[in-house]
């Protein structure tokens, strides 16, 4: 663990994703307290000061009814994030436990559960949460749900895959030999080897599932407005490109900040396992 | 038969099986749908019995897995039925969109493997320096972002701060060229119309890049760490010690065995791209069949998300399988294996 961090702290481009994800995790929980105009998250309209270029106390501008667009980004991240945690609490799970299942009990279960996972693999990811979305109110849980349902599958090839190997390591068959139980051997032996990868895998993930989830809203079959969301956010302010500039690239940028920080940390993460096997 | 062979019709089989899976999918998807199509379709206007007639014309009354039954019936004679929208059948409006999607993917995959594989094969050959660094750095930056942030800041930088390319749109509307292939890069070298050529040329650079960003920084950052490792087998420090040159000891024994892997992701890529195009033919108002689905999707018009769903999964199998065949070709335990 100390050596872990010591090598974490060391690596300029680890510190600086550490540093993004900070920002980003910072601002989201305490937006009550940075955000200039707290009211603005919501349907405000101050016509006085609608559009207005970057300039104090608006340090990224107004959008086109007046509320500050720093305050809206800060307000997006911390849906972003809760969109991005309740994604992956559900789709781990159910992910890893398909893989598991495929890759111990192999046989028919393997073959219908793993053609299960090349149908949902074989529809482009975004494409995917589009039609259900498109089936569905676009609110935020329908996003989760949309986002959920293309996700699980990259966790069943990743944990398939290992669970594969590890089947045939001397442990496995150790505990096979004693008796245990097919249940324990799945989730007690082989899901303990499983975890560093899957860990690493979903802080990369937390990045992309705020990157689909924005680009779903940007198409408008996200978060709905008055909520702030960093997709729709561009999406309005494409139309007065290239005079009100600040409407999409200051939230354009926003994505960028926070995927590429907790791409930064997920690189590290995975840099640092591979180095100790 | 030959591995190759065997091995193309292994895959055709198991595509087969997961194209029905996809079929059945999002058909259902399709069919959860709340509201009731034909209503929609006709308008608040139209009269009940209006309503039932169109019901009963697309087997909606019927139960769902007979009303499967009819659309795989009619999917076998290339019917996608009719458009709730645009009223015309479904095959000719995905016929009529998708050659632009597909020109500007062709182009993005292009850009895609002519820049991400050397950048990261020159990673790699100098890794741990600061030209590696800064491949790195910039490469993950490009995977960092939606395809829709790059197409503004590059439509921004490079359309409108610096008037280099086009704003919008495929090519200038004084060049009529005669449709042969939808492919207008095709074409207006068909029509022998050199002008015509270059406008779709600059038309088709800041989107197809805006596509591709992501998909080079992958390419390259795979490359890179395949052929670190490679990097480090024997052979490789048996071919220092021999003294062979350190380009061909990067190009042959390096990059190649190291393509194997980066293959199959790079297919996974080229096929994430049919779904991101749907992003920035949006910021550059691209005539594609992103459009059209994404108005589909907002119309609820059923017939035409199912066929342009299934069109982009069909395309996404048939991708795969061609990067499993010249992956098959480079990798020579397979080419030369007796059994695929």
């Amino acid at each position: 663990m100390q050596r872990t961090l010591y090598i974490l702290l060391r690596n300029p481009m680890s510190m600086l994703g550490l540093l993004l994800v900070f920002i980003v995790v910072f601002s989201a929980i305490f937006a009550d307290f940075i955000a200039p105009f707290p009211a603005h998250r919501g349907a405000v309209v101050d016509f006085a000061n609608f559009n207005r270029a970057p300039e104090w106390p608006y340090i990224f501008g107004t959008d086109l009814v007046g509320r500050d667009i720093f305050t809206r980004i800060i307000y997006a991240f911390r849906i972003s994030l809760m969109l991005g945690a309740v994604v992956l609490v559900i789709a781990v799970p159910i992910g890893v436990t398909i893989g598991l299942l495929a890759g111990y009990l192999g046989g028919w279960t393997e073959y219908v559960l793993m053609r299960l996972t090349d149908v949902f693999l074989s529809i482009p990811p975004l494409v995917l949460a589009m039609s259900i979305m498109g089936v569905l109110q676009p609110t935020l849980t329908n996003g989760m749900l949309a986002v959920t349902a293309m996700w699980w599958p990259w966790y069943t090839r990743l944990v398939y895959n290992i669970t594969r190997s590890e089947k045939e390591e001397g442990y496995v068959l150790a505990a096979e030999v004693i008796g245990a139980s097919r249940l324990h051997v799945m989730f007690r032996e082989i899901l303990p080897n499983c975890v560093p990868s899957i860990l690493t895998k979903m802080t990369l993930d937390l990045g992309f599932v705020i990157l689909i989830a924005s680009s779903l809203s940007f198409l408008g079959l996200g978060v709905q407005p008055p909520t702030p969301d960093l997709g729709s956010m561009v999406a309005e302010g494409a139309t007065y490109l290239p005079d009100s500039w600040w409407l999409t690239v200051f939230p354009g940028l926003a994505i960028l900040v926070a995927v590429f920080g907790f791409n930064l940390v997920g690189d590290a993460l995975r840099e640092l396992l591979g180095a100790d096997q | 038969m030959s591995p190759v062979l065997r091995l193309l019709a292994k895959r055709l089989v198991t595509s087969m099986i997961v194209l029905i899976g996809v079929s059945m999918l999002i058909f259902s998807i399709a069919r959860v749908i709340p509201g009731d199509p034909a209503r929609i379709a006709l308008g608040p206007n139209a009269t009940a019995e209006q309503v039932e007639n169109l019901r009963e014309r697309l087997h909606l009354n019927e139960p769902l897995p007979v009303q499967y039954g009819h659309f795989v019936a009619d999917l076998a004679r290339g019917d996608l039925g009719i458009s709730l929208y645009t009223n015309r059948p479904v095959t000719r409006d995905i016929a009529q969109f998708l050659p632009a999607t597909l020109e500007l993917i062709f182009v993005a995959g292009l850009m895609m493997i002519v820049i991400g594989l050397p950048l990261g094969a020159l990673s790699a050959r100098y890794r741990h320096t600061w030209a590696d660094n800064t491949i790195r750095m910039v490469s993950l930056l490009g995977v960092s972002a939606p395809a829709f942030v790059w197409a503004v800041i590059l439509m921004l930088l490079f359309a409108y701060f610096l008037p280099i390319f086009p704003i919008a749109g495929r090519i200038a509307n004084m060049h009529v060229v005669p449709s042969i292939t939808g492919f207008l890069l095709v074409d207006t070298l068909v029509a022998g119309n050199l002008r015509a050529f270059g406008s779709a040329v600059s038309h088709i650079v800041l989107p197809a890049f805006a596509l591709a960003l992501s998909g080079i920084g992958q390419a390259a950052r795979l490359t890179r760490s395949n052929m670190v490792e490679t990097y480090d087998r024997p052979y490789i420090e048996m071919a220092q010690a021999y003294g062979f040159p350190e380009r061909r000891i990067a190009r042959r024994y390096a990059f190649r065995p190291s393509m194997i892997p980066s293959m199959t992701i790079i297919g996974l890529d080229f096929a994430a791209m049919l779904g991101n195009a749907f992003l920035v033919e949006a910021v550059f108002a691209w005539p594609g069949l992103s459009r059209y689905g994404v108005a589909a999707i907002l119309r609820k018009d059923l017939n035409a998300i199912v066929g342009t769903v299934l069109c982009i999964s069909a395309l996404f199998l048939i991708v795969n399988i061609i990067v499993d065949l010249i992956t098959a070709y480079i990798n020579p335990r397979i080419r030369h294996s007796q059994r695929a």
